[in-house]
């Protein structure tokens, strides 16, 4: 008896790192993914998850540059009116079925057609597919598309297998990914196992990986101490030193292309009747009371960046004629002032209910009253906020963008007239003109120019600005070799090794 | 007895059609849009209103919910707006881990909970008497949350015993499905007991003061027969009702603890579901826990009447 005792407790308690099933990646994720079905998946983890599931026509590299990976090569046509796209051969879905260019139209016009997707506007300049031949496929535009490449980089460009569009494709996607679909409970594990014929099988090192996810940031860094997890996404700024002083741990972080920023009323309904809302320079002024790099230090353990504009220094579309705005009080006030409107001024601020958000603001609310703006903070959680940022029943948001690799993806649906994330009603023709020519064009140093007048424009009116940038952080355990943060903020499984 | 429990089930059926409507009114009410919440970082107006549309969004919230009503009638639960899974394979795939972690907890907080009341009523004022108050007012205070993270990092992070957090089914590994679940049920089963050692505690000193109490001690019976056969028996109604109770509330799932050690029950489903305004999930997971709660108040009585030969005649 007491022996059996003995044996079982012995067996309850064995260490954990004992248990843990060998080659298998097991990584924390900061919160479960929505469908696994790419035309109807909206979060950014279901991303992650489709990096190792889906190929995508095109893919991203470390610096940003758009790289093949189902397509080997794509050209736009003299008038931009056409692309086309040369095609991996022996290339095969997780289902054996060969992918070609009649797999391409089939996935496009899925796309395009199936009624709940969300992926219609950003494939909205797609007329039409046509299939050359079974390696070539010409995708026809109604107007020239230069952000069309980012998309096809993205959800829009992954790739189903087309017999498998009947069947059920969030419960069982068939992609042509390094790895395919094993099982999936919600809230709980998402389970993927390596596609032996996989085209590039050999730079595929680990034969089974787990995504686990944890909303909780300490108790994500508490499994990855304890070896229950080998890699952790989104580690807090706070636990970085944690990681790095941890025999056992490695630190990484990519530079991020999201943004975190204050959009004003400008134009929304009754509330943006306020000073803020009718004079530029009253939010010139707010933004001068701001010491970004302070917030950044504080809040963030300096491992953000502070931001001035609409990309982040990752993107090859920087401007570097808008550096990040030094904190200048004594112009703040000089810009009320000259404004005509009398101090204190008053501002209602909303941000999302999460810790840093409020740390952010609460610092905004004691920099800006020395300016002379009396801030009220109201905390609101994500969903109510979204609902009264875009029915107009705010003054000020505190809000952020995760951030695309395309500078179109950051900028147009924010501050062009009607655009869908255009909350603060914000119009001004011009913007709408440079941000339509930038968009058509595909030449980078021209859209460079074209951008940079934006960015002349926006920052004088400021409908919106930026507080900083955030960086992907990572905790991995020094089992994992080859892991590389990517400024995208996918996990990229090649090459990665797990040793014993 | 049958007729009765038949009975009670009936009477239930009005509660759940009651609950149901108040849930959903209520949620109506949360602001936020669930479109808006469901499109996340791609919404254009065309989408939303075609999501909308899909969803009967656009519908009066009475007619949301006579169609929600009528496919409940007809066993569809609906589907998730977030996941696009069938609400029922949701709660199916969760029903058998909070089951399991609502069966340890309440395992941990009877042994713990039953023992410590009976020792403290029976040596009430002595030094042991306080001892299991302050244990027990500490077990009460002591959030949940707190105690989860500091079990983590002592047992998992610093001692390397058990796994830090995640579930593996009961079916696929007993052994290791036993160790994932040790450190959850133990902080909500610490909770429990808490309050049933209270319970059991002034149960108890009402019944020791009782005649029969003095009766079968003056037969000359030993104290632990008196105590156990006697006066425990007795006290034990109240402390079965409460049982049934918190088994109730497990039920309900366990939100913050489940959230910590990520354990995959109905409290995490029904957080996120809150949280992205999935409607059909909230009201799937309200209406099986009122099912469990009116299930488990069935239990206590038949568990009361079995206990209480009095209970029988009436």
């Amino acid at each position: 008896m007491k022996l059996t005792q003995t044996v079982l407790l012995a067996a309850l308690l064995s260490s954990s790192a004992l248990a843990a099933q060998a080659q298998t990646l097991r990584i924390g994720l900061e919160s479960d993914p929505d469908a696994l079905d790419p035309d109807r998946s909206r979060t950014f983890v279901g991303r992650i998850v489709f990096t190792a599931l889906c190929d995508k026509l095109i893919d991203v590299g470390a610096d940003l540059s758009l790289i093949p990976q189902l397509a080997t090569e794509w050209s736009f046509s003299e008038d931009g009116k056409a692309l086309d796209m040369t095609l991996r051969e022996g290339v095969v879905f997780h289902d054996g079925t060969p992918f070609d260019a009649a797999a391409v139209k089939a996935n496009i016009e899925r796309s395009k057609t199936l009624d709940d997707s969300v992926r219609k506007t950003e494939l909205s300049s797609v007329e039409s597919v046509e299939v050359l031949d079974a390696t070539h496929v010409r995708l026809n535009l109604s107007a020239p598309d230069a952000p069309l490449l980012a998309q096809l980089a993205d959800r829009a460009g992954i790739m189903l297998s087309p017999s498998s569009f009947d069947s059920d494709v969030a419960a069982n996607p068939v992609c042509s990914g390094p790895f395919k679909f094993v099982s999936r409970v919600a809230q709980d594990k998402i389970e993927l196992e390596k596609f032996g014929d996989y085209w590039n099988a050999d730079a595929i090192k680990i034969d089974r990986v787990t995504y686990l996810p944890i909303p909780d940031s300490t108790v994500r860094l508490a499994n990855l101490q304890s070896g229950d997890l080998d890699l952790i996404n989104r580690l807090a700024a706070t636990d970085a030193q944690t990681v790095e002083n941890a025999g056992n741990l490695v630190f990484a972080k990519a530079e991020g292309l999201g943004y975190q920023g204050i959009t004003f009323n400008i134009m929304n309904g009754a509330k943006a009747d306020n000073p803020f809302g009718k004079d530029a320079r009253l939010r010139d002024a707010l933004s001068l009371s701001i010491d970004r790099a302070a917030i950044n230090q504080v809040v963030f353990a300096g491992l953000n960046a502070p931001a001035s504009q609409f990309v982040s220094t990752a993107s090859p579309y920087f401007d570097p004629a808008f550096p990040v705005p030094a904190r200048d009080i004594e112009k703040a006030k000089a810009l009320i002032a000259e404004a005509g409107v009398s101090t204190p001024l008053e501002l209602e601020l909303q941000f999302p209910n999460r810790p840093e958000s409020q740390q952010v603001v609460q610092m905004i609310q004691a920099m800006a009253a020395e300016a002379g703006i009396n801030i009220s903070l109201s905390a609101k959680e994500f969903a109510t906020m979204l609902t009264d940022q875009k029915s107009g029943d705010f003054q000020a948001s505190q809000v952020g963008w995760s951030g695309r690799i395309d500078p179109d993806g950051n900028i147009t649906g924010f501050v062009s007239t009607g655009g869908g994330f255009n909350d603060g009603g914000y119009s001004n023709a011009e913007i709408d003109r440079i941000l339509a020519e930038a968009r058509a064009e595909s030449d980078v140093e021209k859209r460079k120019a074209l951008y940079h007048e934006a960015n002349v424009i926006l920052n004088e009116e400021q409908p919106l600005f930026y507080l900083y940038n955030e960086a992907w952080l990572y905790g991995v355990s020094d089992k994992v070799a080859g892991f590389t943060a990517y400024s995208d903020g996918m996990i990229r499984l090649e090459n990665i090794e797990l040793k014993q | 007895m049958l007729s009765y429990l038949a009975r009670r089930l009936l009477i239930s059926i009005p509660t759940l059609i009651l609950i149901s409507v108040f849930v959903f009114t209520l949620q109506k009410m949360l602001p936020g849009d669930p479109v808006l919440a469901l499109a996340g970082e791609d919404r254009d107006p065309e989408t939303l209103d075609r999501l909308r549309e899909l969803y009967n969004l656009n519908k009066p919230v009475w007619m949301q919910y006579l169609l929600w009503a009528k496919g409940v009638v007809q066993g569809d639960l609906g589907v998730s707006i977030r996941t696009g899974l069938p609400v029922s394979d949701m709660i199916l795939s969760k029903l058998p881990v909070t089951i399991q972690l609502a069966v340890m907890s309440m395992i941990f907080a009877i042994v713990i909970g039953i023992p410590a009341g009976i020792l403290s009523a029976v040596r009430k004022g002595t030094a042991t008497d306080y001892a299991a108050n302050v244990v027990a007012l500490s077990g009460l205070s002591i959030p949940n949350f707190w105690l989860g993270i500091m079990l983590i990092l002592l047992v998992s992070v610093k001692w390397q015993l058990l796994p830090a957090s995640g579930y593996v089914p009961l079916t696929e590994d007993p052994v290791q499905s036993l160790r994932t679940m040790l450190m959850p049920a133990f902080v909500l089963g610490t909770g429990l007991a808490a309050s049933l050692m209270r319970h059991t505690r002034s149960a108890m000193l009402g019944v020791m003061r009782q005649d029969y109490v003095r009766t079968a001690r003056a037969k000359g019976l030993a104290e632990r027969r008196v105590i156990l056969r006697h006066a425990f028996r007795n006290a034990l109604t109240p402390v079965v009702t409460l049982i049934a109770l918190l088994f109730g509330e497990l039920i309900a799932g366990a939100v913050l603890t489940e959230q910590i050690f990520t354990i995959p029950g109905f409290g995490k489903m029904v957080v996120d579901a809150v949280f992205s305004r999935d409607y059909a999930v909230v009201q799937a997971v309200v209406l099986v826990t009122a099912i469990g709660f009116i299930l488990m108040n069935l239990v206590a009585d038949a568990a009361n009447v079995l206990l209480n030969p009095r209970l029988r005649l009436s």
